[in-house]
């Protein structure tokens, strides 16, 4: 076996384990955290198999953003899983439908496309090949314009989103950068001069006020 | 070098040997690293010290020297203190989370035109990928630790790294649009011919973008908000004691190294000269590589002992409304002059 070898079946072996315990275990934070192993082991795997930009962006993108966003958000509910759980049984048959579906759909075109007798094995490229580049290169001139309608698309959705979680917050306490860059020191700040301490009245006095000194 | 160590692992299998060999390189990486993230460490305490008329550490050894080999030391014999009711395995695996990154991003870095570990395609993706991973040691810290302080360091250090990680990508879309290459080598080869050929001048918007977002991302002052010492105690790390403390500082001195590296590479010529003439060339490569990152590292020390801590609204506004639209508009000049404009050179 190969150095590369051993490397795709390591990373391959922890790529199902973790996946795995994303659904099988209990605490979400580190469902959460199996599924950070897991997209990153799916990385490793990629590069062994010469797709590096592709392997490289899930790491970026997945795992640098999407699921530090995630964690984000699971860390801060209180989710029981216990009650999430609580119809497996009945969801079951349904479910278990729709997987088999997904596994036949998959099938058929795995079937399709790698099984074919004049399918040939990809040869493994040299040192100087660029995948970034050929991948690039096939985005923009070749599928520029599925390239182009998808980018729209996301687009699309981003404001969608935005406009829907964007609404009127009386009671926020927005605070304008603007004004408080312009204030000056004489909008805020009152300068009141006043003696450190009264002056002694040194002159003889019948006030009673004054009466401790004669003790 | 290479031929001698397969002369003297002959009875090794073949496989075994790349093994070790990349071993010995990674090491010869590492420790050198190591030994600059210790003496980091005594530098910053010394310039703040001089910033703030004060002398610094000066009693350990001759002129304070060994003061970070004291520290070291110190942190060694402390028992790390596992709190109740903590995760300890991702409480102990956090440290190590947040250091690996940080070390494993120098397997892509040039320091001259041939001395590369991994002269990979796509190295620049790679650095931005490793960088980006750094989070995690905080976040799992500050949920693991079963303390309100260290979780409220966490979020903030999740929102804040969020945000920065958009402007500092797309910064360095700015570089290789100009340079026209992913890799790092190549980037510095391009602005070969003296300091005005640096991308620090075309690119001067992007260059003041990625290395403040640099700072942010290493969680260094101003924008040390996850640790906020007079707000959150110490934030994601105040669980933390012994070595699995040291761990995480010297992830963030090894943090603050990379960036400062990184922004030499692609703004200031890496290991180019200033002036390609004679008394400047006399220096070899990898000692300008390792003058101009001091001198950018010398701003991140500068930047703790000038600057007050940012508010937490204040970085969020500086992150999302003012980065990034400004290196939005800055590809787009780089982009639109490139190609429709006859000043289209100065990015090319």
């Amino acid at each position: 076996m190969t150095f590369f070898e051993i490397a795709f079946y390591f990373f391959s072996a922890v790529l199902v384990i973790a996946a795995t315990m994303v659904v099988t275990i209990r605490n979400p934070v580190k469902s959460a955290l199996f599924l950070v192993l897991a997209f990153f082991s799916a990385a490793c795997v990629w590069i062994t198999l010469e797709a590096e930009f592709l392997a490289i962006v899930l790491v970026l993108v997945y795992v640098g953003a999407v699921m530090v966003l995630f964690l984000f958000v699971v860390m801060m509910l209180d989710i029981d899983l216990a009650e999430m759980r609580a119809g497996f049984t009945r969801y079951l048959p349904i479910g278990g439908i729709i997987a088999a579906l997904l596994v036949a759909e998959i099938a058929l075109v795995m079937h399709q496309s790698f099984l074919p007798a004049d399918y040939l094995n990809p040869t493994p490229q040299g040192v100087e090949y660029s995948n970034t580049r050929e991948l690039g290169e096939q985005i923009y001139t070749h599928y520029v314009y599925a390239f182009e309608i998808a980018a729209f698309i996301l687009l699309v959705a981003i404001i969608a989103a935005i406009a829907l979680t964007m609404r009127r917050r009386p009671n926020n306490k927005y605070i304008n950068p603007g004004e408080q860059v312009k204030v000056k020191r004489e909008d805020r700040l009152r300068i009141v001069k006043m003696p450190s301490d009264k002056p002694i009245d040194l002159s003889p006095v019948e006030s009673p006020s004054s009466n401790e000194e004669t003790s | 070098m290479h031929d001698f160590y397969l002369s003297l692992t002959q009875w090794l299998p073949e496989s075994l040997q790349t093994v070790v060999w990349i071993m010995i390189k990674i090491v010869s990486i590492v420790l050198p690293l190591m030994i600059c993230v210790a003496y980091f460490t005594f530098a910053e305490r010394k310039v703040i010290g001089y910033m703030q008329t004060r002398v610094g550490p000066n009693r350990v050894g001759p002129k304070g020297w060994l003061q970070p080999i004291a520290d070291a030391l110190k942190l060694m014999m402390k028992e790390i203190i596992i709190p109740t009711k903590s995760n300890k395995f991702l409480f102990l695996i956090a440290p190590i989370l947040s250091l690996t990154p940080a070390l494993a991003a120098w397997a892509v870095m040039p320091f001259s035109d041939t001395l590369v570990l991994a002269d990979i395609d796509a190295s620049l993706l790679y650095v931005l990928a490793l960088t980006s991973m750094g989070v995690y040691g905080v976040i799992v810290a500050g949920w693991a630790s079963n303390s309100k302080y260290a979780f409220l360091g966490a979020m903030r250090s999740a929102a804040q790294i969020v945000a920065y990680e958009i402007a500092m990508g797309f910064a360095l879309v700015g570089v290789l649009m100009v340079a026209g290459s992913l890799n790092l080598t190549t980037i510095v080869q391009h602005q070969a011919g003296g300091f005005w050929q640096w991308y620090f001048l075309p690119l001067f918007p992007l260059f003041l973008v990625y290395f403040i977002s640099g700072v942010a991302e290493t969680n260094r002052a101003p924008f040390d908000v996850a640790e906020g010492e007079s707000e959150i105690v110490a934030g994601f790390h105040v669980e933390y004691s012994g070595m699995a403390f040291a761990v995480f500082f010297l992830a963030e001195y090894a943090n603050m190294i990379l960036i400062a590296a990184l922004t030499v590479l692609m703004f200031l010529g890496g290991w180019l000269p200033p002036v390609d003439m004679a008394p400047f060339t006399w220096i070899p490569p990898i000692m300008w590589f390792g003058l101009k990152t001091s001198a950018v590292a010398f701003f991140f020390l500068w930047f703790r002992a000038t600057f007050p801590r940012y508010r937490y609204d204040q970085i969020m506004r500086l992150g999302w409304k003012v980065l990034i639209p400004v290196t939005l508009v800055w590809i787009a000049v780089i982009g639109l002059a490139k190609f429709y404009t006859p000043v289209g050179f100065i990015f090319s």
